[in-house]
């Protein structure tokens, strides 16, 4: 008797906190219905019809997967462009994760002037946006200075297989781009090396470790979830850019006169299709590394 | 066995310390490398920002004399002065500031409301919620943005502040997912003690989160607070399909500067050197991040000290 009250009194208890805990969260609850499940839907919705936008509405034609035979098979710029984002992002990548692990790394030892580089290294986060970057690009500023210009460059590059060569040229071109992207990694990597405890790196060095074996067998492992959190960031950021092609050729459609806005969300989907697929293969290999990191 | 008596030498130690380094500082050789590596990526760094500065005080003949590359030859404002008009700074200024502060504070509003509750309370379908939290940070903004547009035109919330200050109300925010990630983490890590014990005396949940949680979570507020209204300054597609034909912000501004120039000094009436050129343009940009680049620098202390203390790895 005494034991089943207390058991009631339990259970409407953690009831209790249960509906607490809901009612902390249910404003962000009612917004993702609103501002994301349900146009999500219906962008779904919409990519299987044929939309007309009317004075006092829209009115949708029911056309299978039309658009999105359109955007594969018809359109003789959606696929080229997709392609291009996938080679820019799997060389992009891996780049701000190397460049931004050896910033943080720098800024976590001790020296003179510290917070001015500091200072310098984190300007990107706060001043990349669309349109400052595409003037800065116009100009030329975004490449290695003059470098594309160069004879030996140009001529490296026709000689180069054509798989090879849109890679390397992005590499070229973009390379101080690619670094601008790198802030919030080297914050967080940054973050994760200051948790990292003192005393392992003094006792492998009494047990004679050098500093090169000390970053493979400690601080490496130990950025493992850093490194997993900033690819998902990085891969999110550069495919979410406003300036990014694939958005801006998305973007542009959606006003065309004809089936624009299905056509547009057709292709809408089949980005977000590349891009989880994008995330899954950078996640998956960079968390079989990590686990065997941690090992 | 003699080279290894001779390095023991101290002064060979006291060489090998200064130049290589011992455990206690750096050598002189590191430093030197580091140094170096430094000044270079800090260069790389400036150089797009030097170079937008220079050429926007450079006069018309600077520019296209070959010869002018780092230093004009006078210090010539007439860009600024131009871009200040095409840009109608003051006004779009405002609207900036305002678009992106409200938001901003409204959204880490939400997401420390969010992130409290899913750190501090049991309850079934959290991990759902962690999940669908991760999604509304994956999902591209143009799987979602075209029936809110329509819906906004039908309610005539196209082009008004509310279309984008709603959804940051609602947690659906710009990046809204990351802040209540960090809030989620930095609640996680706080003692419970303080809240138990007010719950022991019979306080509510709301007033234990606003009188306890809140002001021992102040660093997340902060971080959360300067990189919400950073983003929202920076954003331009949502701002651009919100906000098209209502308030215009800098940078919508700015992306369409060409066109608002030439309808401030029309390319057929007004003389050469009032053309559009370059040094307007980038007094144009330079003057779009100048107010980011104030915060800044007047915000730079806290900024990365917050964001050490709130641990932002979100293990």
């Amino acid at each position: 008797m005494m034991n089943r009250r207390h058991a009631r009194g339990e259970i409407s208890l953690r009831t209790q906190e249960a509906l607490h805990g809901y009612a902390f969260i249910l404003l962000w609850v009612v917004g993702f219905a609103l501002f994301t499940f349900l146009p999500l839907i219906e962008t779904f919705q919409y990519s299987l019809n044929r939309v007309t936008v009317t004075a006092s509405g829209i009115t949708l034609n029911f056309v299978e997967w039309a658009n999105y035979t359109r955007a594969l098979f018809t359109d003789p710029n959606f696929v080229e462009l997709l392609i291009g984002y996938t080679v820019e992002t799997l060389v992009s990548v891996p780049i701000v994760l190397i460049f931004a692990m050896l910033i943080a790394m720098f800024l976590n030892l001790r020296f003179r002037f510290k917070s001015v580089f500091r200072t310098i290294f984190f300007l990107p986060i706060v001043i990349t946006s669309g349109p400052v970057i595409k003037e800065l690009t116009a100009q030329g500023v975004a490449s290695v200075p003059g470098i594309t210009n160069m004879a030996a460059v140009s001529e490296f590059l026709a000689e180069l297989p054509s798989a090879l060569r849109s890679p390397v040229e992005y590499l070229l071109t973009s390379f101080i781009l690619i670094l601008w992207f790198s802030g919030v990694q080297i914050l967080i990597y940054l973050a994760s090396l200051q948790k990292v405890d003192r005393s392992i790196y003094e006792a492998a060095a009494i047990d004679g470790a050098s500093g090169w074996e000390a970053f493979w067998k400690i601080t490496l492992p130990s950025l493992a979830t850093a490194t997993v959190v900033n690819a998902v960031y990085t891969i999110v950021t550069l495919s979410h850019f406003s300036e990014n092609k694939v958005i801006r050729y998305i973007y542009d459609r959606t006003y065309d006169i004809h089936g624009g806005i299905g056509y547009a969300s057709a292709m809408s989907f089949i980005y977000f299709g590349v891009m989880v697929i994008l995330l899954g293969i950078i996640y998956l290999s960079l968390r079989r590394w990590a686990q065997r990191g941690l090992r | 066995m003699i080279s290894a008596k001779l390095l023991q030498h101290p002064i060979a130690d006291r060489l090998r310390g200064l130049f290589l380094g011992s455990r206690a500082r750096h050598g002189l050789l590191f430093n030197l490398v580091l140094y170096a590596l430094l000044i270079a990526i800090g260069f790389v760094y400036l150089n797009p920002l030097l170079f937008m500065f220079i050429t926007s005080i450079k006069n018309a003949n600077d520019l296209l004399n070959p010869m002018v590359q780092w230093v004009p030859t006078e210090l010539y404002l007439g860009n600024y002065t131009k871009a200040f008009r095409v840009l109608n700074y003051p006004n779009t200024l405002t609207v900036s500031f305002l678009m992106s502060v409200t938001p901003a504070a409204l959204q880490t509003f939400v997401a420390s409301l969010v992130g409290y509750g899913l750190a501090r309370y049991r309850f079934r379908g959290k991990s759902l919620v962690f999940l669908l939290i991760l999604a509304t940070f994956i999902i591209p903004p143009q799987n979602t943005v075209i029936p809110q547009m329509l819906t906004y035109r039908q309610l005539g919330l196209l082009g008004d502040p509310l279309a984008l200050i709603l959804p940051a109300f609602l947690g659906q925010g710009y990046r809204s997912a990351i802040f209540i990630l960090i809030f989620y983490q930095g609640f996680l890590s706080l003692p419970k003690v303080l809240e138990e014990s007010a719950r022991l005396d019979g306080a509510s949940d709301l007033r234990i989160f606003l009188t306890i949680a809140v002001p021992s979570a102040l660093p997340a507020y902060i971080v959360s607070m300067i990189f919400g209204t950073v983003w929202y300054w920076n954003e331009t597609f949502l701002t651009a399909i919100f906000l098209e034909g209502g308030v215009t912000t800098l940078p919508m501004q700015l992306s369409r500067f060409v066109q608002a120039y030439e309808n401030l000094y029309p390319p057929g009436v007004v003389n050469i050197f009032d053309r559009l050129n370059e040094a307007v343009k980038m007094s144009g940009t330079f003057l779009n991040i100048l107010p980011l680049l104030v915060m800044y620098f007047i915000l730079q202390r806290w900024f990365v000290e917050s964001v050490e203390r709130t641990g932002v790895t979100g293990e």
